[in-house]
């Protein structure tokens, strides 16, 4: 808001014109200098209350106090008076409130119903799920085999501590291979009644070494994502930090408090489990938009809550790190989805590896709608009857960020919905001039109305091109990164550049908004990515 | 067969007939958005914007100019003569003869410049960019309407292939394609486009006594005007008592006194005054201003930085009044020269301006002072904005490094 700079060159300004006022003869000067010694007043009055702002800081780092900007600046009171107020729900908790971003409003949202019968009986464990791990891993199982839900298939040739479990139990009908007989996918047959393996839980009070083991073998581990580079934790580092986010603002996301029922206990075990693996806290990023989260998430204990508020993506927990507990140079942070969390406090309540997921059908299907189901379903077999049309794409994951698979394809590790959507390969007759089919867009020429939900289709409406548009992507992207020179820098393989932007702050998913908006259609993902691997290559 | 068939069985060969082939391209593309899908890896959907659409738009907000330019270009030549002294007499005749100059500077504009955007994407492989549309419609309104066609042809081969191709096409220019066209002329030819003979058009001289030079485009008109019973095109004389003096060179003379006794404020505003083609019509350019900055394609920042900063210069400057030039009122200089249009259309050129939020405001600040600086000091040309955005957008990559020292070193204090 205010700063003493800008107040000094106000202030320089004001003083200038007075001799150059005293000069003219108008009779309503005298108005003129009355204003300007108004604005002048007030000038000084923010440099007061700026300078005060500051040496309160001092003080207080003086004393040890940490304080939160949001809660002590003169700004966020003046903002608290006159802006928008918080929500009751939030218990005078600060709120994080974004203004950059933007919120993609799709047809085809999941209904609140809850489908039990999907009917699935193919699952599968795909080793392409997990960065940098080798792609021929050591198979433990052969086709034939049966396995219980837990049972270990294949680990790592790089780190073999860490085992990859099966999701259901059943045979293992097919160890489908894919490019250089790197495995693709490892499938099993589910049985009608899934069989759990038991494991014996430590318990919490055991040393930090003896639950990251028991993690390890457990298969509990391959759930999380560390960051940096999203990759799986590594055995030997601790992280300072985990973090949770509660909410999903991607296109046609679930609503995470849905995809909870009925697991409110298994979250908080594993709330429990979490604050016991880091040197820091474990975080929780809640949605302050809307209505009031559920109590699974608002009255969680054992975690730090933060409130956001905003367009996408408020929800990505990047975003929510960089703005409360941001990745420090060296350090690395955990990251699990909601529903992860409740599978690692089922293991630690009932010492079975339960892998079961509510997942969102969305998009261009007959009835969209939530489904139950186990990690690794078969796309097929939970899209049974329900393509409306021919030529679809169907996305494991969001819009944004999702992989394209087909019927035979299965959900991977991280994926909470499948989207369809039209396949735009067709020709439009000055598509470019006159859109005549609404679509969405972040740009003024293009007339969004409101609420309006769109039909989208997979057509990139325009052809690549080199960066033109500046400042479009900072539109997007609600942290203190300036992502177009963090893309030039990686095109250019400029390690200090890169590093110095921030590109250990970002994943994938928080530039996907950018891609989305990019007028040149630049593969703004697939560029962090390569970026990414350089750096992790780095070391 | 539809009809996007019919025109696909006309597609030449890509290896056999390389420039034809990248010209039905760039036809196909400009009739029908490409059947192009997303990749996976990425996003699956985008936005419907693109670069064609966007540099569209800045056509269309260049259009008011246009057709006021076109009209002033045979309102000056009236004057010049004292015929149909009024704004509106003569409406047919001064729009025809605007447009009679007007044409042949656009159409040599856009088939030279597309014409070795052909070439080069052709000999390149790719498709043909879309730069060159909003530097075509720039080009015509920052040149005098009496520039020699074949000047400005020269010109736009030097900008086109020294200030584009060689950096690698769109996106990649360090510096503005207009202004390095016409920069081009001044450093080249520099009495087509200074001094006070350039700026009304359609005399063989502009000093007093000096004949109509009608071609036969004119004789064409003159005949429909004659069967419509409406006035005609006659040969004349520019009168005694007309200067062609824009109001910058009176500034430069005479100061404020020596504008005002020829040209009342209204007129600067209103735009009926000589001057580069499009530059005079400061509603228009302000409605053009506002329509590109609601549709987010111009940078806001840099329009108002480089207001504060001739705003700041001004006032200094008639502080100051150490010549004649200064004593012009600050507010003044908004409504003489071509200071608005530079500040609506080459300074929010994204490709060649800052790309950061706070490195736009430091760069149109600059611009405002620099270019003020020069119009009011310098004793050669009263015109200063082609150049201060031609040096600015030399500088544009040390300010942008700049607040990129700042950001990085904000993120080590967090670490």
């Amino acid at each position: 808001m205010f700063s003493l700079r800008k107040a000094v060159y106000f202030l320089v300004i004001f003083l200038i014109s007075q001799p150059l006022l005293a000069q003219s003869s108008s009779p309503n000067a005298n108005y003129t200098i009355y204003a300007l010694v108004g604005v002048g007043l007030f000038v000084i009055l923010g440099v007061i209350l700026s300078l005060s702002d500051n040496l309160m800081h001092v003080e207080a780092h003086d004393q040890g106090v940490e304080l939160d900007d949001k809660e002590t600046s003169i700004s966020s009171l003046l903002g608290g008076i006159l802006g928008k107020s918080d929500p009751s729900f939030t218990g005078g908790a600060p709120v994080h409130r974004f203004k950059k971003g933007f919120d993609i409003k799709l047809t085809g949202a999941a209904k609140s119903t809850i489908d039990t019968g999907a009917g699935v009986n193919r699952y599968a464990v795909r080793p392409s799920n997990f960065r940098g791990i080798a792609p021929i891993p050591r198979m433990e199982v052969a086709e034939g085999d049966e396995v219980k839900a837990g049972d270990i298939l294949f680990a790592d040739k790089k780190d073999p501590t860490i085992k990859f479990v099966a999701p259901v139990s059943g045979e293992i009908v097919e160890i489908r291979r894919g490019a250089k007989r790197s495995i693709s996918d490892v499938i099993i047959l589910a049985d009608k009644e899934i069989k759990y393996k038991s494991f014996t839980v430590p318990s919490l009070e055991s040393p930090r070494t003896e639950l990251m083991d028991f993690l390890a073998h457990s298969g509990a581990l391959t759930l999380f994502n560390q960051r940096p580079f999203d990759v799986l934790p590594s055995m030997s580092i601790v992280p300072e930090n985990i973090y949770i986010s509660t909410f999903d603002t991607a296109p046609l996301a679930a609503d995470q408090g849905i995809l909870l029922q009925g697991k409110e206990k298994a979250f908080a075990k594993g709330i429990s489990v979490l604050g016991k693996l880091t040197s820091g806290k474990v975080h929780l990023g809640l949605d302050a938009s809307g209505d009031a989260p559920r109590n699974v998430f608002k009255n969680a204990e054992g975690a730090q809550k933060h409130w956001f508020a905003g367009p996408h993506p408020a929800g990505n927990v990047g975003v929510q790190m960089h703005h409360t507990s941001p990745i420090s140079r060296t350090g690395k942070v955990w990251i699990l989805r909601p529903q992860d969390v409740a599978t690692l406090g089922e293991l630690f309540l009932s010492g079975t590896y339960d892998v079961s997921r509510t997942i969102a059908l969305t998009g261009k299907v007959a009835n969209p709608r939530y489904v139950k189901t186990y990690l690794g379903a078969n796309i097929g077999e939970l899209l049974k009857d329900t393509l409306t049309e021919d030529n679809v794409r169907i996305i494991a994951g969001n819009i944004l960020t999702g992989k394209k698979t087909d019927l035979d394809g299965f959900l991977n590790v991280h994926d909470e919905q499948i989207t369809v959507v039209t396949e735009g390969n067709q020709h439009e007759m000055f598509g470019w001039l006159l859109p005549l089919k609404p679509r969405p867009s972040i740009s003024n020429t293009i007339p969004t109305f409101g609420d309006l939900k769109y039909d989208v289709n997979t057509n990139t409406h325009g052809e690549k091109r080199a960066f033109v548009v500046t400042g479009q992507y900072e539109s997007m992207l609600p942290m203190d990164v300036l992502p177009q020179h963090l893309f030039k820098a990686i095109m250019a393989g400029d390690f200090e550049r890169m590093e110095g932007l921030g590109i250990n702050e970002l994943s994938e998913e928080d530039v996907a908004l950018c891609e989305f908006a990019c007028t040149s259609k630049q593969p703004l993902q697939a560029i962090l990515r390569d970026g990414l691997e350089m750096m992790s290559e780095q070391g | 067969m539809a009809l996007i068939d019919k025109i696909k069985n006309l597609e030449p060969d890509k290896e056999k007939s390389p420039l034809l082939h990248t010209a039905y391209d760039a036809f196909f593309t400009f009739l029908y958005t490409p059947d192009h899908t997303t990749v996976d890896g990425g996003a699956h959907i985008k936005d419907g914007m693109d670069l064609k659409r966007l540099m569209v738009h800045v056509v269309i907000a260049l259009q008011l100019c246009f057709l006021f330019g076109t009209y002033n270009i045979g309102h000056q030549h009236f004057v010049a003569m004292g015929h149909h002294a009024g704004f509106i007499e003569g409406f047919h005749l001064k729009l025809v003869h605007g447009l009679i100059q007007l044409l042949p500077i656009w159409i040599v504009s856009h088939v030279v410049g597309l014409g070795l955007e052909f070439i080069f994407a052709a000999k390149k492989g790719h498709a043909v960019e879309e730069g060159f549309l909003v530097s075509g419609a720039l080009i015509p309104l920052i040149m005098p309407p009496d520039v020699p066609l074949w000047i400005l042809a020269v010109s736009i081969v030097f900008a086109v292939i020294l200030g584009k191709e060689a950096f690698g096409g769109t996106g990649m220019n360090i510096w503005n394609i207009a202004l390095l066209s016409r920069v081009f002329i001044f450093f080249a030819y520099p009495t087509t486009i200074s001094g006070d003979e350039v700026w009304v058009s359609g005399f063989e001289r502009i000093a007093p006594g000096g004949l109509t030079d009608y071609g036969w485009a004119h004789g064409m008109f003159n005949t429909f005007f004659e069967w419509c019973n409406i006035a005609t095109f006659q040969a004349g004389a520019v009168v005694d008592s007309f200067s062609g003096a824009t109001p910058l060179a009176l500034a430069k003379q005479g100061g404020w006194e020596a504008i005002t006794a020829q040209y009342s404020a209204s007129q600067m505003w209103w735009g009926a005054i000589p001057g580069s083609i499009g530059e005079t019509s400061k509603p228009f350019i302000i409605i053009g201003a506002l329509m590109l900055i609601y549709l987010k394609i111009a940078s806001w920042r840099i329009m108002l930085g480089m207001v504060f900063g001739a705003a700041l210069t001004g006032i200094i400057f008639n502080a100051w009044g150490g010549s004649p030039f200064m004593t012009v009122p600050w507010y003044h200089h908004f409504t003489i020269g071509s200071l608005l249009f530079a500040m609506a259309f080459m300074a929010t050129d994204p490709v060649t301006a800052t790309s950061t939020n706070t490195g736009k405001w430091i760069y149109g600040f600059l611009i405002g002072f620099i270019g003020l600086v020069i119009r009011v000091l310098n004793p050669a040309y009263p015109e200063g904005w082609m150049l201060a955005i031609l040096f600015l957008n030399t500088f544009a990559a040390l300010i942008d490094h700049y607040v990129l020292e700042a950001n990085m070193k904000r993120r080590l204090q967090r670490a």
